[in-house]
């Protein structure tokens, strides 16, 4: 039940976000996660984005982790 | 699509696989909290590619399952009010009550309408000004902000036809519950990652602080789960106990501050029963008194006397991580996802559908 999925914010009017979750829009509202802007990836669960997306983090666990497993590796 | 393929990679999990073979070596017992986990590991077989050493249990994390029969015997004596149209998220309308559940009492005629989201109520409420519209709601963190969002909105708009059959719960108090009891000598926790975007990690520090039990927030991409697994047995190798965040892209350490406010600002903690575990104090939300013309029992006068369980099921246990389906002499058998007879079968995050859905027989 607490499953929320990444999606892009395409636009945004007052406090509803048009969201595209893998090729469907679909709307969204903002009440809970009211800095999201244009181009954020959010995560939505049961019709609210509830938290923004950290492109940074998201990145960075991936390359530490390959980092570590080449550095396990060589 | 972004920000879950390359969490889907199998040749990287392939590796931090092979990486945590390398470094477990003691025994670990790990409970994933979240339903939402449990039906992750299982669709991508993490149990049976494990090392022997490391042990999967599921804990409490599915909302429905723990929503004891009082809330649903609430729900079902309020859709049999005149005039009532009933909303509710689809996961509660197969869960049996003393008596009845919500799909048979829909098929004798009562108004139950199944809501993607908590405004889709409102928005009932709003198109049916001459009918009352409860929403049933359970949910953990992650959801009772919406339900929370859901009461503001109808005040905005003014809307005296709407009102809430509250059965949330709070996860951290949960987990000491389990710890306090002592029952399955957990050596690690995965700790919810939706939960957690929304309260972020100083609510669970208790865990390593006061139990010297590590815990990682972790995502549910295969990749993700694999990664925090590893970083458990680490710290279950190294002897030490922390509290990480695997799952920093969604979880930021404050978690969502703005999300709690609103949660608080129209809820406050109160006791709270879970199925098979009981009264956990402050695990519970219930309307604080400026809203609490939004209750749907106190509205309707609610009283519901006596709850029965159905005496063979052994959600209880099931929640609490002591037995596994298996050991219910129900599972497979009486207890099907066709005719289910408890909570943890019906919901298809519950762990007794969980393990029959992933073909556990024996
Ligand atoms: S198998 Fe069915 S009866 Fe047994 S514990 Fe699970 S839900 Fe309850």
């Amino acid at each position: 039940m607490c499953l929320a999925i990444p999606a892009k914010i395409i636009s945004i009017d007052d406090n509803i976000a048009e969201v595209e979750i893998a090729g469907v829009t679909r709307k969204v509202s903002l009440d809970l996660a009211p800095e999201a802007k244009l181009d954020d990836y959010v995560l939505v669960h049961a019709g609210f984005a509830i938290q923004v997306i950290d492109e940074e983090e998201a990145l960075k666990t991936l390359e530490l982790f390959k980092e570590i497993l080449e550095h396990e590796v060589s | 699509m972004k920000f879950l393929k390359e969490y889907r990679d199998s040749k990287l999990a392939g590796e931090i696989l092979e990486k945590i073979k390398k470094v477990s070596k003691k025994p670990a017992k790990l409970m994933e909290v979240c339903g939402t986990h449990t039906v992750s590991i299982f669709r991508h077989g993490i149990r049976d590619i494990l090392p022997h050493n490391i042990t999967l249990i599921s804990g409490p994390g599915c909302p429905v399952c723990v929503t004891p029969n009082k809330h649903i015997d609430e729900a079902i004596e309020l859709c049999r009010r005149p005039g009532v149209i009933l909303t509710t998220f689809g996961d509660m309308m197969k869960v049996p009550g003393s008596e009845s559940s919500l799909s048979a009492e829909k098929a004798l005629g009562a108004d139950i309408r199944i809501v993607y989201s908590t405004l889709d109520a409102v928005d009932i409420a709003v198109n049916n000004p001459e009918k009352e519209v409860v929403f049933f709601g359970i949910g953990f963190e992650t959801t009772s902000p919406t339900i929370a969002a859901a009461v503001l909105r109808a005040e905005r708009e003014g809307l005296t036809n709407f009102s809430v059959l509250g059965a949330q719960k709070l996860i951290p108090q949960a987990i000491r519950a389990l710890l306090d009891n002592n029952e399955t000598g957990i050596n690690g926790f995965i700790l919810p990652g939706h939960v957690s975007a929304l309260i972020g990690i100083k609510p669970y520090e208790f865990i390593a602080r006061e139990f010297s039990i590590p815990a990682v927030i972790i995502g549910f991409e295969p990749v993700d789960i694999l990664q925090g697994i590893l970083m458990l047995v680490k710290q279950i190798e190294e002897g030490t106990a922390r509290v990480e965040i695997q799952y920093s892209r969604g979880v930021p350490q404050e978690g969502n501050p703005h999300a709690m406010k609103v949660l608080f600002k129209v809820f406050e903690p109160s006791d709270a029963v879970w199925r098979g575990i009981g009264t956990i104090p402050g695990t519970g939300l219930k309307l604080r008194k400026r809203y609490r013309k939004y209750d749907a029992v106190k509205k309707f006068g609610i009283e519901i006397r006596e709850s029965r369980e159905h005496p063979g099921c052994r959600c209880g246990e099931v929640l609490r991580g002591v037995i596994t389906p298996l050991e219910c002499g129900l599972y497979g058998k009486a207890c099907l996802p066709e005719h289910p007879i408890g909570p943890c079968m019906v919901s298809v995050e519950g762990t007794c559908a969980a393990y029959y859905k992933y073909g556990k027989r024996s």
